[in-house]
């Protein structure tokens, strides 16, 4: 009788034990391979990444940079209302009122250092990254488009279809917003932005705002910038000369 | 005579219950098909983010927690005459509520997404606190009627009451910064737009109120007393007017902006549908004829308060589409003495039009509603009840 009790509790032991490695071990394998990829360091806060455009090189009717941007992050869908269209960056030809001034230039998000989209995101998917760079967590942007009304500059895209094209490192999805990344895929690897690279005038100038050795520094205490909407004090990423 | 009035009153509710089923029915299908489709079936673009459903979403919610008022002018402010109004006040607060919550929810990109909104919270948005204020309305509310109609708890109405009231200030103040707080838009960006949208709430709420306390006096074929009328069509024609003030004021001290004025004439001259919206619909059928109907003895005749309810939400709705829609259509100042051109329609005065999808998702909102009151009053006792010996010691009746 106690022989037998004994080996059903063996087996009962066993038994659980078998349950319990079949349980954990591919939640314990799982956490193995995030950890395999795991990016070896976040984004730094001694960085503050950033861009100057040179208007007065800018060409009008040239949009090698909106063609750059669009073939490196996949926005090559086909939209029968393009106001239904996502554009990350586009040209804007502006025409002083009093002067007739004109200018062209690239428009994007300028990322903000107070930017009104992170403020107004309900869930916290628009986010400003350790360097600057702003962004939105396609995984928690539930599409409300707030966002897109708090923008000063225009600078956001709701998706209205489904997409099939997407660019394998650029997450883009039905029914969220993006926006410009600063080709963060590109610059996590050391790389410029597409459209910065693609500019045939080289009016595009990247680099890192708080380092006064960079090239975009030193160019910037040279030259008068400005800061598009400057009176609301977003304190932004992306500076315009020439305007 | 009874038998044949409980069954026509039957035949009633569950032809108006079927009535509000289908219109929700139909509503979730569009909100379903825009689900799968995209936005790209409705007429919201890249500068039209919000459009028809939320006009119809924002009435609901401003009405909502207006409509609650003729709750606390009795519970609060110690009105007896609508001291029984109360519950009915209640019912109408949670079910327009949860009409407007639903179309706002099931406009989202991603609807399925709706756990991902209660359990990330960022305290810094507007929406954020919504999240908690529009929850917390509900269950304040649940408590306030529970309290009104269960005898045992009626010593803490009053307390229960007082919270709801001042949760539904907080809640129509967090509606209107959802806008206020929009610093970069022109039609948007002021604080004044917080006590406005609350003022909305009271002339709204009231005018809804007051056509279902009709509908369901008519259903009962009881007779609402005229003094008791008279008093509500009064409080009625002072919110109308108060709307009508801080519309001017806000209309009055955006031409004083010379930075503004390019704005203010695309609403109120050059604007095409939304100066139309604005003079026609909103001052002359939304403001001016229901305040003729409410105050000039001359032109009133039977059921002429109901037609002045039924002209003041009319005019909500025209007020909304011109605040949400034209707010949108007129292009984003971005360089500041500057004319603009781009392929996303920078310096554009946008247009839109509001595809069938969308506006029956809005439908479906009212759907909801309509719904959950016919239901209500039909399963609890929420039929306001004039005790008029009552209302006559407390000098209600005699005015």
């Amino acid at each position: 009788m106690s022989q037998s009790n004994n080996n059903r509790r063996g087996f009962m032991a066993a038994a659980a034990a078998g349950a319990g490695f079949v349980v954990i071990a591919p939640g314990i394998r799982l956490i193995e391979l995030a950890g395999a990829n795991a990016p070896s360091k976040g984004a730094s806060d001694k960085v503050r990444w950033g861009m100057l455009v040179d208007t007065t090189k800018c060409a009008p009717g040239c949009d090698a940079c909106v063609g750059a941007c669009n073939k490196e992050n996949g926005i090559v869908e086909q939209v029968a209302d393009p106001r239904q269209g996502a554009q990350w960056i586009r040209k804007i030809d502006l025409v002083d009122a009093k002067t007739g001034k004109q200018h062209s230039l690239p428009m994007m998000c300028q990322h903000c250092a107070h930017p009104p989209c992170v403020d107004v995101c309900p869930t916290g998917a628009s986010f400003k990254r350790a360097d600057g760079i702003v962004l939105v967590d396609r995984h928690i942007c539930i599409g409300c488009r707030y966002c897109m009304m708090a923008c000063p500059y225009k600078a956001r895209s709701f998706v209205h279809q489904p997409l099939t094209t997407q660019a394998p490192e650029v997450p883009r999805g039905l029914g969220c917003v993006e926006a410009c990344t600063l080709c963060v895929h590109r610059v996590d690897k050391g790389q410029q932005p597409a459209c910065t690279e693609a500019c045939p005038q080289g009016a595009m100038l990247f680099g890192d705002l708080n380092d006064p050795a960079s090239d975009i520094s030193k160019r910037l205490k040279e030259v008068a910038s400005t800061q598009v909407r400057a009176d609301l004090k977003l304190d932004v990423g992306v500076r315009y000369h020439g305007i | 005579m009874k038998n044949t009035f409980s069954r026509v009153e039957e035949t009633l509710f569950y032809g108006l219950t079927a009535l509000g089923g289908l219109v929700t029915a139909i509503g979730l299908g569009a909100a379903l098909y825009m689900e799968h489709s995209g936005h790209v079936v409705t007429g919201m673009n890249n500068q039209i983010v919000w459009g028809l459903p939320h006009v119809f979403a924002i009435f609901l919610i401003v009405a909502a927690s207006g409509v609650l008022n003729v709750a606390s002018i009795g519970s609060v402010f110690g009105k007896v005459v609508y001291k029984s109004r109360a519950p009915l006040s209640g019912l109408l607060c949670i079910a327009m509520l949860a009409g407007g919550l639903a179309v706002i929810m099931l406009d989202l990109g991603r609807a399925d997404r709706l756990i991902v909104a209660m359990t990330h919270f960022n305290p810094t948005s507007v929406f954020g606190w919504n999240v908690i204020l529009y929850p917390g309305m509900f269950g304040i509310v649940a408590v306030y009627m529970w309290t009104l109609m269960e005898r045992r708890m009626n010593p803490y109405a009053k307390p229960a009451g007082f919270a709801a009231f001042v949760w539904r200030l907080l809640l129509t103040t967090g509606t209107g910064s959802i806008f206020g707080f929009l610093v970069a838009r022109q039609a948007y960006n002021s604080a004044l737009l917080a006590p406005m949208f609350i003022i909305m709430s009271f002339a709204w709420g009231l005018a809804v109120f007051m056509l279902v306390q009709r509908a369901m006096f008519s259903w009962n074929g009881i007779e609402l007393h005229p003094a008791i009328r008279s008093r509500m069509k009064n409080l009625l024609g002072i919110f109308v007017a108060a709307v009508f003030y801080f519309v001017a004021v806000y209309h009055l001290t955006n031409l004083y902006f010379a930075k503004q004025v390019a704005f203010e004439r695309f609403i109120l001259a050059d604007g095409g549908i939304f100066p139309a919206l604005f003079w026609g619909g909103w001052l002359v059928v939304g403001t001016i004829l229901p305040l003729a109907l409410l105050y000039i003895p001359s032109l009133q005749f039977r059921g002429s308060v109901m037609v002045a309810s039924l002209l003041v939400i009319v005019g909500a709705f025209c007020q909304l589409y011109v605040f949400i829609i034209g707010g949108q259509a007129f292009p984003l100042e971005i360089f500041p003495g500057m004319s603009a051109t781009s392929s996303f329609f920078d310096g554009k005065v946008d247009t839109y039009s509001p595809a069938l999808p969308e506006f029956l998702l809005g439908l479906g909102g009212i759907g909801i509603a309509f719904t959950m009151t016919t239901i209500g009053v039909r399963v609890l006792r929420f039929l306001p009840q004039d005790d008029l010996g009552k209302l006559e010691a407390a000098g209600n009746i005699t005015d």
